[in-house]
C-alpha cells in the first residue's frame, strides 16, 4: 500500500467510526462533536482529492458556523431522554421502512454502475501550480452562472423569508433604542442652570 | 538564509537515506513547526509582561518589576507558578469535555501559522487558500470557549459561552466580507499572492484604498480575540470571568497561551493583508531602499505587527467596555453595512483601474 492509500483508510475509518459514534451518542453535545470529527474527516478526504477549497468551505461553513449554532442551541434546550424513548417501539417500523429506501436508493445512485473505474477514471494527479479555486471558479462564473445566481437568490429569499415570520412588532415588551442611546449627549441630559445666590442682606 | 535552509534540507535528506522519502518531509516539516511555535510561545510569554508594563505605565504605575532586572523574568516565574497548582474539576463537570476544552482553544491558534508567509518562501506550507485556511482553523477557536462553558456545569461559564457563541458568529461574517475586498484586489486567496501584489512601496500597501476595511479588521480582530473593550466574554464585572470560572493552573493558561497567540495572529495577518507583509516600507525611495536592502523581509513583518500587537494594548487602556447589546449592533447595522457597500466601491475602482492598485 502506498502512503496516501493508508492515510485514506485510516480517514475513511475516523469517518465512519464518527458518524457512528455521533448517532449511537446518548449526550446530544458529544453527538455534535463527533458530527464535527466527521466532517474534519471527509475534508481530509476531499484535501486528498486535491479539491482543498470544498475541504477548507467545509470547514469554513459547516464547523466554523452551522455546528456552532447546533451546539448553542443544544446548550439552551432542556431535552428530555425519556419521552424521547417511549415512542421508540411505536416509531420503529416507520423508521426502518425509510431508512430501507433511502438505502435502496444510494445503492442505485451510488453502485459501481455510476462510479465505478470504468464509467470514471481515477482522476489524474495535477502539478504544483494546479488551482482548485480557479477551476471551480471558471465553471461556476462561465457555464454555470446562472444557475449559481439563481440558487444565491433562492437563498436570499430564504433568509428574508425566515426573518420575516420571526421578526414580529414587538408590543409586550419595551426595548432600547440603541442608536438614541449612543448619539446621547450631556447636553440632552443635564440642565446647567445659573442661579444667583441670594446674599444675607436679601435673606 | 534560504540558501542556508536549502542545504539544511538536503542534509537531512543525505544523512537518513535509509529513511522513505516521506518520512524525511515529515521530519523537515516537524523542524520547521518547532521553529515557529518556539518563538511564538516565547512571545506570547513576553507580551503578556510588555501588556502589564504598557498598561501600567499608561495607568501611571510601574508594572512588575520584583522578579529579575526590571521584572525580565515575570512571565517564567508565571509560567512556573501556573505549572504547579492544581487543576480543580468542578463536580458533575464533564471531565472529558473540560480537558478538551483548551486544547481546542490552542490547537487552532498554532495550527493557523502553518500558512502564514513571513518572508519570500519562508512559511510551513504554500496552500493555494492559505486565507480561507486561517479563517476556516480560526473559527474552530470558538469551540474551546463554548465546550468551556458548557463542561464547567456552572451558570457564568454557561453565560460567557453564550456570548461567545454568537459575538464571535457575527464577527467572523463581519471579516469574511472585509477580506472579500482584499481578495477582489489581489486577485487570489493566497496569502503569499496577496503579499507580492504590494511590491513596491507604501503606495502599493492595500491599506489606502481599503483604509474603512482595515479598521474593520482590526476592530473584528478585538472581538474575535475577546480583547477589551469587546471583551463581555470574560466581563470580570458582569458575569466574574465568564468562560474560565472554573479553570485553574495550567488549563487555565492554555486558554491566555491561546488568546495571546491569536492576537499575535491578527496583528500579523494585518500586516499581511493591508500593510505589505515583508516588503519594506523604503521600497521606490531610492536611496533609502538601497541603505536597506540587507534589513531581511521578516524583520518587517515582525517590526509591522509589533506595532499592531502594541495597538491593542493602546486600545485596552483607554475605552472602557461595550455593553453587549451594542457590539452586536456595531457588528450587524454598522460594519457589515460598510463592508458591503466597500465591495462595490472595490469592484468599481477595479473597472476604472484606479491607482496602482488596480492594473
Amino acid at each position: 500500500m502506498s502512503s496516501e492509500q493508508i492515510i485514506f483508510y485510516i480517514l475513511s475509518f475516523w469517518f465512519i467510526a464518527s458518524s457512528l459514534a455521533m448517532i449511537f451518542a446518548r449526550n446530544a453535545a458529544k453527538a455534535v462533536l463527533f458530527l464535527v470529527l466527521g466532517f474534519f474527516s471527509a475534508a481530509s478526504i476531499w484535501i486528498l482529492l486535491e479539491a482543498e477549497f470544498l475541504a477548507i468551505t467545509l470547514i469554513l461553513v459547516y464547523v466554523g458556523a452551522v455546528m456552532v449554532l447546533f451546539l448553542f442551541v443544544i446548550k439552551m434546550l432542556n431535552i428530555d431522554k425519556s419521552t424521547m424513548r417511549a415512542k421508540f417501539a411505536e416509531y420503529l417500523p416507520l423508521g426502518l421502512i425509510v431508512a430501507l429506501i433511502i438505502i435502496a436508493e444510494m445503492i442505485l445512485v451510488l453502485g459501481s454502475a455510476q462510479f465505478g473505474l470504468e464509467v470514471m477514471p481515477s482522476p489524474a494527479r495535477h502539478g504544483a501550480d494546479y488551482s482548485n479555486i480557479t477551476v471551480l471558479a471558471m465553471q461556476l462564473y462561465t457555464t454555470y452562472v446562472y444557475p449559481f445566481e439563481l440558487a444565491a437568490v433562492i437563498l436570499l429569499i430564504a433568509i428574508i423569508a425566515a426573518i420575516t415570520l420571526v421578526h414580529k412588532k414587538e408590543t409586550t415588551h419595551k426595548k432600547q433604542n440603541v442608536s438614541e442611546q449612543v448619539n446621547v449627549r450631556a447636553k440632552d441630559r443635564v440642565r446647567l442652570v445659573s442661579i444667583v445666590s441670594p446674599t444675607k442682606e436679601e435673606k | 538564509m534560504m540558501a542556508l535552509w536549502q542545504s539544511f534540507v538536503l542534509g537531512v535528506h543525505e544523512l537518513i537515506p535509509w529513511l522513505d522519502g516521506n518520512v524525511a518531509t515529515i521530519i523537515i516539516i516537524l523542524i520547521k513547526a518547532m521553529a515557529l511555535i518556539m518563538p511564538l510561545l516565547l512571545t506570547v510569554a513576553y507580551f503578556t509582561y510588555i501588556e502589564r508594563k504598557v498598561i501600567g505605565y499608561m495607568q501611571l504605575r510601574i508594572g512588575p518589576n520584583r522578579v529579575g532586572p526590571k521584572g525580565w523574568l515575570q512571565p517564567i516565574a508565571d509560567a512556573l507558578k501556573l505549572m504547579t497548582k492544581e487543576i480543580i474539576f468542578p463536580s458533575k463537570a464533564n471531565i472529558y469535555l473540560f480537558l478538551l476544552a483548551p486544547i481546542l482553544a490552542i490547537a487552532p491558534a498554532i495550527a493557523v501559522w502553518a500558512v502564514i508567509p513571513f518572508d519570500e518562501g519562508i512559511y510551513i506550507t504554500n496552500l493555494d487558500v492559505s486565507l480561507l485556511y486561517v479563517l476556516a482553523i480560526g473559527s474552530i477557536g470558538v469551540y474551546g470557549i463554548i465546550l468551556a462553558g458548557w463542561a464547567s456545569n456552572s451558570k457564568y461559564p454557561l453565560l460567557g459561552a453564550l456570548r461567545s457563541a454568537s459575538l464571535l458568529v457575527s464577527y467572523e461574517i463581519v471579516i469574511g466580507f472585509a477580506l472579500v475586498t482584499v481578495v477582489m484586489i489581489a486577485g487570489s486567496v493566497n496569502l503569499n499572492t496577496i503579499v507580492a501584489g504590494q511590491q513596491g512601496g507604501v503606495i502599493n500597501w492595500y491599506f489606502i484604498p481599503l483604509f474603512p476595511m482595515m479598521i474593520i479588521f482590526f476592530i473584528s480582530a478585538l472581538v474575535e480575540t475577546n480583547r477589551a473593550p469587546f471583551d463581555v466574554v470574560e466581563g470580570e464585572s458582569e458575569i466574574v470571568g465568564g468562560t474560565h470560572v472554573e479553570y485553574s493552573g495550567m488549563t487555565f493558561a492554555v486558554f491566555f497561551l491561546a488568546e495571546y497567540a491569536n492576537m499575535i495572529l491578527m496583528a500579523v495577518l494585518a500586516v499581511i493583508l493591508f500593510f505589505g507583509g515583508w516588503h519594506s516600507p523604503f521600497e521606490g525611495l531610492g536611496m533609502l531602499e538601497a541603505a536597506f536592502a540587507w534589513v531581511p523581509g521578516i524583520v518587517w513583518v515582525l517590526a509591522k505587527s509589533t506595532f499592531f500587537m502594541f495597538l491593542y494594548l493602546w486600545v485596552r487602556a483607554t475605552f472602557p467596555r461595550f455593553r453587549y447589546d451594542q457590539i452586536m449592533r456595531l457588528s450587524w447595522k454598522v460594519f457589515l453595512p460598510i463592508t458591503i457597500v466597500w465591495i462595490f466601491v472595490v469592484a468599481l475602482m477595479t473597472q476604472l483601474q484606479i491607482g496602482p492598485w488596480f492594473s
